[in-house]
């Protein structure tokens, strides 16, 4: 008996091949997208666990000194006091064809986290001056100048090396920059601030500061790849209740025959639970093409962003699998619980009823209303008192759900208003089916509204930013020429050649420091026109480029301004070290940069820090060919050592149009499957639609009339979701610009408007539906004059 | 066999290290370096520091103690030196890899500690004039008078997490060498090391202990040896005693666990007078084993040298003195009796 009621059951997927389709369809691109975002965020993370794991000495105390680097002595006098600590060494070097961070540590007395690294490694060759770095470093390295054996332990980026090793590849003999004090410390020893009054003891950053940093990142992947599920279950409930609707004859004879209503709802369940694994196993493997495909973006994006480094490989986690598979189950649930449970309560004999349906849902527009109303009102409570990314986000959910639920309202508004306009008999009708048609459509309209708005948004947002970007970068690139010199007595001699061949000689010296509790950078600024003309400033004090010359102060960038809470010009405090208390003069923009950064005049820089290295020169000069051309004849200068201005511009926006390729793939899969779900509801309503349009054909309107109107009553839909997406994605691009920058990056962009992208997403939106009602169209175009008779035959 | 050594299997923290390769992998070739030859002729107070030509090194002290209530406690202080290549360098390059344990032992606790160092810049070492071995803050520093040995007055510090002890070591006789005249041969094939000792340290000093100081006194225990390839490649393993007959005598002995039992042992008399005692002389007998550390370890031993007339069974103070840290094995004082009586240092490893 089961398997009969089963084979009858399933038969029905083999007459409606298209229905399964676009059932499987809709599940395996929902799974797809969530799983694809879920796995790019598990390999991040699991990227930033072991740089963190390795880079935090496993949450220990580290002990630094204010002015940086310290004598290794320091060490040795430590431990001879019987404090645990070991030494670890980083820096910045360039080995082969890149730049990578040289992490130096000393292996024996390591703590267990930079030991758990390397335990699993060979640790033949590490002593003899052997290093460890990711497969893909060791590529970008190419030939190295040690030799380095792959390890998954190491972040990308990094070469993990031997203090000794370090010492000699970042010319620093006899040099730490920390040292990690073990958590367990024997008793009775002298306190540390008697020993080493100078070392400052940094507390552990319990691994937050990486996930802290890109959580903005991946929240908003999250959020996109939940868009998407939500977007493809949509697909998947008017899929599952379609099949459940024209089943319902089925269903009624099966019943008189005998099958149980537990059995038969069983069957239905494991139906589904079938079509679930099925299209969630395809699903796994088309998100795990897409992480793959979109890893190497994503990788670049965030080490350009944060500097954090995600290798491009994808790995495969079975547990990433299971999780994708429960929740395309969890998902189809969702999607078909309701057919289910109306099947369960259904009187055996019961018939369709779907006027009634359709008049039950004047009221739950009105509760709809009300829910929107009530989110609405959170958002804009939480853009008074909201604080912090979360906060954001939940007002952007607030914000967006609310409108979604107003597009049905809003749509039926604007029909019945038009409806209301005098009009032939077949135009009042079109407007008045229309209406009595919205509730069928309007899940599919909502994901609809939500891809464009997101589409729109996140558009405008990426555009501002490459807007102000580019301007931003044609001010501060205003240098002919940047040279890198080898070595410091190059730097010297550089220097002494250039004076009097340039028009302008401005040494680059930067170190790392932490500033206000967090890592930054304090950088040398040479007192010039270049700077004072071309770098604006907010908030500055009163001749600020006066008093930053005078070294009255320094000036911070952007990021760590507002991480300071925005004080008024005059009363905002750095502390540096050596250096102690500084008044900010102003703030500067500097975009794309995860780090605080404070800019102090060269004497004063030199006179706190002296002996930090030349790293470049920016040359400003007339003639910047022949003056390259000088340099490379006097000083046999390798074209990767002196840049021009164009090279730099170009780099840069290489680097940000990658950094949003992500995005834009994004954006266009959320709009394929929003496509797809008004795709399933249009195919659910014809199916259905016949009865209704079978007493028009009777008055005269041919098959051919009627397709043609569904066409246009579905691009008439999808154009006036396009009207309300519209100020919904400028609001979204809005709240993107003005709060979630703001907190994720600590920069504040203006928006900018694009009327041309919004064209061309209309047209793209106009084809999307186009292509979605073109199917039950053309079935309706094909339909003879014979099933339309039925209907008058079979009328009930 | 890969060339494994000592210094790898400490910082790969293998305590199984041992089953396939020799306890600890000591039992490896030589490659580079120096091979103890017969006949030494130890020059004192070099003798006493660092030869760095040599793969492995160790300053080994036990103390036997007993405070005024008259329990008992068991002290180890040892510096290990393990070389990656023969040779000293400066700095980080410095091939020299040092490794300091320390140990206390009572009736019902058993405390251990690790540290470990690189050579070349100053965190461990051994000077010789004056003799100071270090390792971090653990320290054996001499306070002997021009006409002493250095050795003869040792003062020693270590440290662990729960415990520390400070005790003053003094010797009550001459050095003594081990095997023939310092040259202690270890198996069939060869396999040798340069070994003296001195057995006959009076002791004196403080214990801190999680309940507070206790003040002892006792008798001490010092071994030196180094070597390049001291066990052959299916020695697993060893027992070693060294025991202070309450006549006034000393007796080292030791089987090494391989295809075939090797033994070796010294008998000293109280003024210092050493013979030498021949493979298969002294016989070692599990009595009784304890689960130790999730292994089965005879605790208990049955040692007896016919010729001389010694049979006797010891105990130990503490079944569980296991060094849990990461080369692993047994370590702690014993009381014997049978045909004489008196205490001494049990070590076993390779279980």
């Amino acid at each position: 008996m089961t398997r009969v009621a089963l084979a009858a059951l399933l038969s029905h997927w083999w007459r409606n091949p298209v229905q399964l389709a676009m059932l499987l369809t809709g599940l395996a691109l929902a799974t797809a997208l969530w799983s694809g975002v879920q796995a790019l965020n598990a390999e991040a993370r699991a990227a930033y666990a072991t740089a963190e794991r390795l880079l935090s000495d496993g949450g220990t105390v580290r002990l630094e000194h204010p002015s940086g680097r310290f004598d290794q002595a320091d060490f040795v006098r430590l431990r001879a006091a019987g404090w645990l600590v070991s030494p670890v060494l980083e820096g910045r070097a360039r080995l082969g064809n890149t730049r990578v961070t040289v992490l130096g540590i000393e292996p024996l007395t390591a703590p267990a986290g930079a030991g758990a690294a390397l335990a699993a490694e060979d640790l033949d060759g590490f002593f003899a001056g052997e290093g460890f770095a990711h497969p893909q470093t060791i590529a970008e390295i190419g030939d190295a100048p040690l030799a380095l054996a792959p390890s998954q332990s190491v972040p990308v980026g990094t070469v993990l090396v031997d203090v000794g090793v370090a010492q000699r590849l970042l010319d620093a003999p006899g040099e730490i920059s920390w040292l990690t004090r073990a958590e367990r410390q024997p008793a009775g020893l002298t306190p540390l601030a008697a020993l080493a009054p100078d070392l400052h003891e940094i507390p552990p950053q319990d691994g937050a500061e990486l996930a802290g940093l890109t959580d903005s990142f991946h929240l908003n992947l999250t959020a996109f790849g939940l868009l998407a599920f939500a977007v493809g279950l949509f697909i998947v409930h008017s899929a599952v209740g379609l099949a459940f609707e024209q089943r319902r004859a089925m269903f009624r004879t099966l019943r008189a025959l005998g099958l149980p209503l537990r059995l038969l709802t069983l069957c239905l369940a494991a139906e589904m639970v079938i079509l679930a694994l099925v299209a969630g196993l395809a699903g796994l493997g088309l998100g795990y093409l897409l992480a793959g495909a979109l890893l190497p973006d994503v990788a670049l994006t965030l080490r350009g962003l944060y500097g954090a480094p995600v290798p491009g490989a994808l790995q495969f986690n079975p547990l990433w699998a299971l999780a994708g598979m429960a929740m395309t189950l969890a998902g189809t649930a969702l999607a078909g619980g309701q057919a289910l449970w109306r099947l369960w309560r259904m009187p055996p004999l019961a018939p369709a009823q779907p006027r009634a349906w359709a008049h039950a849902s004047a009221q739950g527009r009105r509760v709809q209303l009300a829910a929107a109303g009530a989110l609405a009102l959170a958002a804009l409570l939480l853009t008074m008192f909201g604080e912090g990314l979360v906060a954001g986000f939940i007002l952007l959910a607030c914000a967006l759900i609310a409108a979604a639920l107003m597009v049905p309202v809003l749509l039926a508004a604007i029909l019945a208003l038009v409806g209301r306009v005098p009009a032939g008999p077949v135009a009042t009708w079109f407007w008045a089916d229309s209406a009595q048609n919205l509730p069928r459509l309007s899940l599919a309209l909502m994901a609809l509204m939500l891809a464009l708005a997101a589409n729109i948004g996140v558009g405008t947002m990426v555009a501002s930013f490459r807007a102000t970007f580019i301007d931003w970068l044609d001010l501060r690139l205003v240098a002919e020429l940047n040279v890198s010199p080898r070595s410091q007595p190059e730097a010297a001699a550089l220097q002494d050649f250039l004076d009097g061949r340039a028009d302008a000689v401005l040494p680059m010296q930067s170190m790392d420091a932490t500033l206000n509790g967090a890592p930054g950078q304090i950088h040398a600024m040479k007192d010039h026109a270049t700077f004072r003309d071309n770098w604006a400033l907010i908030d500055p004090v009163p001749d600020v480029w006066d008093r930053l010359a005078r070294g009255e102060g320094v000036l911070v960038n952007e990021q760590l301004y507002r991480r300071a809470g925005l004080p008024p010009p005059g009363e905002a405090r750095v502390t540096l070290p050596r250096l102690g208390e500084m008044e900010v003069l102003g703030a500067y923009p500097d975009y794309g940069n995860p780090l605080g950064q404070v800019v102090l005049t060269r004497e004063a820089f030199s006179d706190a820090y002296p002996d930090t290295p030349i790293v470049q020169f920016a040359l400003r000069s007339a003639d910047p060919e022949g003056l390259r051309a000088a340099l490379q004849d006097e000083f046999g200068l390798s074209a990767q050592q002196i840049t021009d201005q164009a090279q730099a511009r170009e780099l840069s926006l290489a680097i940000f149009e990658r950094t949003f390729v992500i995005t834009g793939a994004l954006n266009v899969l959320t709009l394929s499957v929003a496509a797809v779900a008004l795709f399933a509801a249009l195919v659910t309503l014809s199916g259905m639609r016949l009865a209704q349009l079978a007493p028009l054909w009777a008055l005269g309107l041919t098959a051919q009339r009627l397709a043609g109107l569904e066409l246009l009553r579905a691009v008439m839909l999808g154009a006036l979701t396009m009207l309300i997406a519209l100020p919904v994605g400028l609001m979204l691009a809005q709240l993107l610009l003005a709060v979630i920058n703001v907190q994720a990056f600590g920069w504040r962009l203006p928006i900018h408007f694009f009327p041309s992208d919004w064209l061309r997403l209309a047209i793209w939106a106009g084809l999307a539906v186009l292509a979605a009602a073109l199917w039950p169209a053309a079935r309706l175009w094909r339909t003879g004059p014979n099933q339309l008779l039925k209907v008058f035959a079979h009328e009930k | 066999m890969r060339n494994e050594s000592l210094a790898f299997a400490i910082a790969l923290c293998l305590p199984a290290a041992g089953l396939a390769q020799g306890f600890a992998g000591l039992g490896t070739d030589a490659e580079g370096f120096a091979i103890p030859r017969p006949n030494p002729r130890f020059d004192f107070p070099q003798d006493h520091g660092a030869h760095p030509d040599y793969r492995i090194e160790w300053w080994y002290l036990t103390a036997t103690l007993k405070d005024a209530e008259g329990n008992d406690y068991g002290v180890q202080w040892t510096l290990f030196r393990s070389a990656t290549a023969p040779g000293e360098q400066d700095g980080w390059e410095s091939p020299q890899i040092w490794m300091g344990h320390a140990g206390l032992t009572t009736a019902r606790a058993h405390f251990s500690a690790e540290r470990f160092a690189r050579g070349g810049i100053g965190q461990a070492g051994v000077a010789t004039e004056p003799f100071r071995a270090h390792i971090d803050d653990w320290h054996m520093t001499s306070h002997a008078g021009p006409d002493e040995d250095a050795l003869d007055r040792l003062e020693v510090f270590a440290r662990g997490e729960a415990f520390s002890y400070s005790l003053e070591f003094t010797a009550q006789g001459p050095l003594v060498s081990q095997g023939a005249q310092g040259y202690s041969v270890k198996s069939n094939d060869g396999q040798a090391s340069y070994y003296y000792s001195q057995p006959f340290y009076q002791v004196a000093g403080i214990l801190e202990l999680p309940d507070g100081p206790v003040a002892v006194t006792g008798d001490g225990w010092l071994d030196r040896e180094w070597s390049s390839q001291p066990l052959s490649e299916d020695q697993d393993g060893w027992d070693w005693v060294s025991l202070a007959f309450d006549d006034g005598h000393r007796m080292m002995g030791f089987q090494l666990r391989g295809r075939e039992i090797f033994t070796a042992g010294t008998w000293i008399t109280p003024d210092g007078e050493a013979t030498p005692l021949p493979d298969g002389a002294v016989r070692f007998k599990a009595r009784a084993h304890a689960q130790v550390a999730g292994r089965r370890v005879p605790v208990s031993w049955q040692i007896e040298w016919p010729e001389g007339n010694v049979s006797i069974t010891t105990e130990p103070l503490n079944p569980q003195a296991w060094m849990d840290l990461s080369v692993s094995y047994w370590e702690g004082p014993l009381r014997f009796s049978g045909s004489h009586s008196g205490r001494g240092y049990l070590e076993m490893t390779g279980y």
